[in-house]
């Protein structure tokens, strides 16, 4: 008895109880509902179509105004998308067709040779960077090189409309000064993001290429010469 | 009875004898019995840096970390700084008799940065200052359509990426053999090679913009200039390596280099700034054959 006794002094508390099925048991076993919204995977499945698009269209958007008033944010490196390089990149080759219209051999760049330079242009930009050392992410680089194609891009457009007035000296004058300022611009923006991911002593070795990158880029924009 | 032949007292030589025999030789030096011969304290001490080159040729570099899948690999040859590749710029346009652009820029550490970064640099300056010399040379022709020429920056591409990939991996592979064939000194590690064949192309960087003035004979005087430049950086390069060589060989051997050299230059000049002359009599001939076609048809 004393054993027992011993035991059962270790269950002490247990001992009243005593479960049988006349004790009714309630509750609420449903997920409280505000747990659902810290999880934002889960919820986008309900929420509908134009939520989902628009809030993608927003963050390039973004993206967008920061590339127009480059300043230091982390917003652009940490939440990168490739959206809106592709929509510049295809943008770009779109408008630099149309060239001469004999162009079997002399003309412009083609479609695809476009895209490979601007893509193939930036993944080498972003390897360079990397094996140079950089802390910045393959991704977020091509994100950042690809976004600040759009003050060129704009330029593009501003040069297809003056071209629609003439191709005389006065038009090119204004192509080129637009062309300048849009690769200025360009390059001034990318640095400002890829630059500080560099130790000092190799920021020139970093930004050399990018520099070479949107030059090429210029000069084909600059030298699209329409069909007659 | 024997080992007192043993025992007596065997002439070896001196060290200097030894060395003749066999350069590669490890040897140790005690200083009063060479002091008085510096020269092949020189031969030594090239002797030592070239055996870390032999050493370094079989490990494929420069002892980099991880195997050639690894990303540390190839970061192993971007470990360099803005300053550094500034200096071996300004080696590569001012080349010196006694300075060997391996020895004295490199030491040791090669990077693929620069000749990677001044080849897509002489692409595309070749390609459009080529583009621009075309369009200056017809300038006041009326018929004249502008055109982007995009076609040749691939040509340019293709042929200069090879010169740089391909010639320095014959130039290696004679050297290695030859040198490997007649147990002498080592040539360089292919890295290095390549970095010289690299950095010596960078002097037609500022040659290529300097053609699209329409002068024939600065043009020409561009090319003899930039080439005996970006040879002779190439030539006291390679000399130290062919010099144990025959004369012969040395002298073919140089010379080959030298020659593939212009001929790079030159097949440039050739391809990208052919004046107007040639572009403008196709374009006139067909038309006399059109207007009879056409007179023929009514």
């Amino acid at each position: 008895m004393a054993e027992a006794d011993g035991s059962s002094r270790a269950f002490l508390g247990l001992s009243d109880v005593s479960i049988s099925a006349d004790i009714p048991v309630e509750g609420d076993i449903s997920m409280p509902p505000t747990s659902s919204s810290k999880d934002d995977g889960f919820s986008t499945l309900d929420e509908p179509v134009k939520d989902t698009v628009l809030r993608d269209l927003k963050a390039v958007g973004n993206k967008f105004v920061h590339v127009l008033y480059p300043k230091k944010s982390k917003a652009l490196l940490r939440d990168w998308d490739l959206w809106g390089p592709l929509l510049l990149c295809v943008t770009l080759a779109l408008l630099l067709q149309g060239g001469s219209v004999d162009s079997k051999d002399d003309g412009g760049p083609q479609f695809a040779e476009v895209f490979v330079i601007i893509w193939f242009g930036s993944l080498i930009i972003t390897l360079n960077s990397k094996l140079l050392g950089g802390t910045i992410s393959f991704f977020q680089s091509l994100c950042v090189l690809g976004y600040c194609i759009m003050p060129l891009t704009v330029a593009m457009v501003v040069c297809r409309i003056v071209l629609l007035g003439g191709s005389g000296t006065v038009s090119f004058v204004v192509r080129l000064v637009v062309v300048c300022a849009s690769f200025g611009w360009s390059t001034f923006a990318s640095t400002a993001f890829l630059a500080d991911s560099q130790p000092q002593n190799r920021k020139a070795l970093v930004v050399y290429p990018v520099f070479l990158f949107y030059f090429v880029i210029g000069w084909m924009i600059l030298t699209f010469a329409p069909a007659q | 009875m024997d080992n007192t032949d043993e025992l007596k007292f065997q002439d070896f030589g001196t060290a200097s004898n030894l060395l003749s025999f066999d350069q590669d030789a490890q040897t140790v030096a005690v200083s009063d019995s060479l002091a008085s011969l510096s020269e092949e304290e020189d031969v030594k001490l090239d002797l030592n840096e070239d055996e870390e080159g032999l050493e370094n040729s079989k490990l494929l570099g420069e002892a980099p970390t991880g195997g050639f899948w690894t990303f540390d690999y190839y970061q192993s040859f971007f470990n360099v700084e803005t300053v550094q590749v500034m200096d071996r710029l300004k080696g590569s346009v001012m080349p010196i008799p006694g300075r060997n652009f391996v020895k004295h820029y490199l030491r040791n550490k090669p990077d693929l940065y620069g000749p990677f970064w001044i080849c897509v640099t002489l692409v595309f300056s070749v390609a459009i200052s080529g583009n621009l010399s075309t369009f200056l040379s017809q300038f006041g022709d009326q018929t004249y359509h502008y055109r982007p020429q995009f076609h040749r920056v691939t040509i340019a591409a293709i042929v200069i990426f090879m010169y740089a990939s391909l010639v320095p991996l014959c130039a290696w592979g004679f050297l290695t053999w030859r040198g490997g064939a007649e147990g002498q000194m080592g040539c360089y590690t292919f890295l290095e090679t390549v970095c010289v064949y690299g950095y010596s192309l960078f002097i037609f960087i500022p040659t290529s913009l300097l053609w699209i003035i329409p002068l024939e004979w600065l043009r020409w005087l561009l090319i003899l200039v930039s080439t005996v430049v970006s040879g002779s950086v190439l030539v006291f390069t390679f000399l130290p390596v062919v010099r144990d060589h025959t004369r012969l060989t040395a002298t073919t051997t140089l010379l080959t280099i030298l020659v593939l050299h212009s001929l790079l230059a030159i097949g440039c000049k050739m391809y990208f700034f052919h004046t107007a002359v040639h572009m403008a009599a196709p374009a006139t001939t067909p038309m006399p054959m059109m207007t009879t076609q056409v007179t023929q048809a009514h």
